[in-house]
């Protein structure tokens, strides 16, 4: 269960290559409705029947909040990820028929901002094409900075620089192009809001030096899609189901809950969103905590768990669900 | 610190250093003293880039202690009204990491926040200190006219002439508290007239 979302049966109308290691996905309703409305920046949870596993991972709609005759994502290989990715890539073909949450919005555009500035590294461009096609439709005051490792990774760089000309920047890592971060966050006029999207490092760059610089927190937007670390196996005892499962190597904690039958809520997947919170019972060994939800404290306490990426090693853990 | 009653009705907080490398000060009468102390926890050269516009009261006080605190720039204003103009054209050509500090009467933090809200900062990311009178500013439900000052309850509408019961109802869009007819059965019903907000 994903809280506050039902399910969509949707078939894949189209797969279509982007560069080296993206590819595009179009997703209809198999009933050929029209598709929820959203607003840029929303995911959607894909749900992959690989053989006996079933791996559930968040993707942005990349499409424009304005059509909903389909939703499309862009899914990046990871070759050395859990193997969702590879299972887009590889077996997923149009006419497939598959299950997706409805549209949730953790990364939604805050408009009473008098502008946007919005920064995306690799993959994460994804959102913005919502963003920026929603913005563009509304009139929207946006500037997008775009780094990429090469002009051939520039995933729908040549898209946006069409559409919208010199509102976007881009950075190309192989020509040793940077962003001048603060002086692109020092000139920017009030009522400016920051969206940011990409790995870790560069989020973390950018929320940093936009704090130093005097910006408040609530006009600095983020989000980072993380993948469940990968780790050695525990085991860990559901207090109020009574069952006592085994979390695998390549398997995070919510995902074992979830192959035991039990049906936890969740949102995001990644650590950000707090809908899986769950109360530890008892505990014997140290967890690691891979979440941006809990604060520093609340991780000290062992009190509490993020099931959706974090995890556990000792002798016994036992969770309140 | 007033407390909190309805959902609606403004809590303040304690002015605190913030970040970045610009900062605009709003105070009038005892409001000057919530800068004063923030300033004994701000790092060195804090006020280097700090901007002070100060409203006195009636008995002129806190000026010295004002400047003593060398800001970059102090200005003085008879009126919130009179220093409008200039704290619109602050706001319209400033950047993002300028911070704003609301320091005094609810009837200055309100209506500095009301423009800051239209410049586009967020009123949860201004630092606010309620100091001195509990004076309300009130908009009168029925005729819209607004009396600043208020200090009794019930008050009567400077526009108008109802007499109001002063709610703790709020419009952050008004800068305002609303007031609503308190005897619209009974005009002649006229309760006692306490001061409540000194």
């Amino acid at each position: 269960m994903s809280t506050g979302t039902t399910k969509l049966d949707v078939v894949v109308s189209d797969v279509v290559p982007v560069n080296d290691l993206v590819t595009r996905f179009h997703f209809r309703r198999r009933d050929g409705e029209l598709l929820p409305t959203f607003s840029g920046g929303a995911h959607v949870v894909v749900e992959m029947r690989d053989g006996e596993r079933t791996r559930l991972n968040p993707y942005s709609l990349m499409g424009s909040p304005l059509d909903t005759r389909e939703y499309t994502i862009s899914v990046r290989r990871d070759d050395v990820g859990r193997g969702g990715s590879l299972f887009m890539h590889r077996s997923v073909k149009p006419g497939l028929e598959m299950v997706i949450s409805y549209p949730v919005n953790l990364f939604s555009l805050d408009l009473r901002a008098k502008k946007h500035l919005m920064l995306a590294g690799g993959i994460g461009i994804t959102p913005f094409m919502a963003q920026t096609a929603q913005l563009a439709g509304e009139g929207g005051n946006f500037e997008l900075h775009y780094t990429c490792r090469t002009a051939s990774l520039g995933t729908y760089a040549d898209v946006l620089r069409e559409r919208y000309d010199r509102r976007i920047r881009l950075y190309h890592d192989d020509r040793e192009e940077r962003i001048e971060l603060d002086r692109l966050l020092s000139t920017q006029p009030l009522g400016t809001h920051l969206y940011v999207c990409g790995p870790a490092g560069m989020i973390n760059w950018v929320r940093d030096r936009a704090a130093s610089l005097g910006w408040p927190s609530e006009a600095v937007h983020f989000e980072h899609f993380a993948a469940p670390q990968p780790g050695l196996p525990f085991d860990v005892t559901l207090a109020v189901s009574g069952k006592t499962i085994r979390v695998g190597e390549q398997q995070s904690l919510l995902e074992a809950i979830e192959a035991a039958g039990v049906d936890p809520p969740y949102l995001c997947r990644g650590g950000v969103c707090g809908q899986c919170e769950t109360n530890v019972i008892s505990h014997d060994g140290k967890f690691i905590h891979n979440d941006h939800w809990l604060s520093e404290e609340e991780h000290r306490s062992g009190c509490k768990i993020m099931p959706c990426v974090s995890r556990f090693e000792g002798r016994s853990l036992v969770l309140e669900r | 610190m007033a407390a909190k009653t309805i959902i609606s009705r403004p809590i303040y907080g304690t002015l605190s250093p913030q970040p970045g490398k610009h900062h605009l000060f709003l105070a009038d009468a005892e409001g000057a003293l919530a800068i004063v102390d923030m300033a004994r926890t701000a790092p060195p050269g804090f006020f280097d880039g700090a901007e002070i516009v100060f409203i006195p009261g009636p008995d002129g006080k806190h000026v010295g202690a004002l400047e003593a605190l060398k800001p970059a720039q102090f200005h003085q204003a008879p009126s919130f009204a009179s220093l409008l103009p200039r704290l619109k054209q602050t706001l319209t050509n400033a950047h993002m990491g300028l911070r704003l500090y609301l320091a005094g009467t609810e009837g200055l933090i309100g209506q500095a926040m009301q423009v800051a809200l239209e410049a586009g900062i967020d009123h949860t990311s201004m630092q606010t200190e309620h100091r001195g009178s509990l004076a309300r500013r009130m908009q009168c439900v029925h005729c819209k006219g607004i009396t600043e000052n208020v200090t009794t309850q019930p008050a009567t509408c400077a526009h108008c002439g109802l007499l109001l019961l002063v709610r703790d109802h709020y419009s952050r869009r008004l800068a305002a508290f609303q007031g609503v007819c308190i005897n619209a059965e009974d005009r002649s019903e006229i309760p006692p007239i306490e001061e409540a907000f000194p």
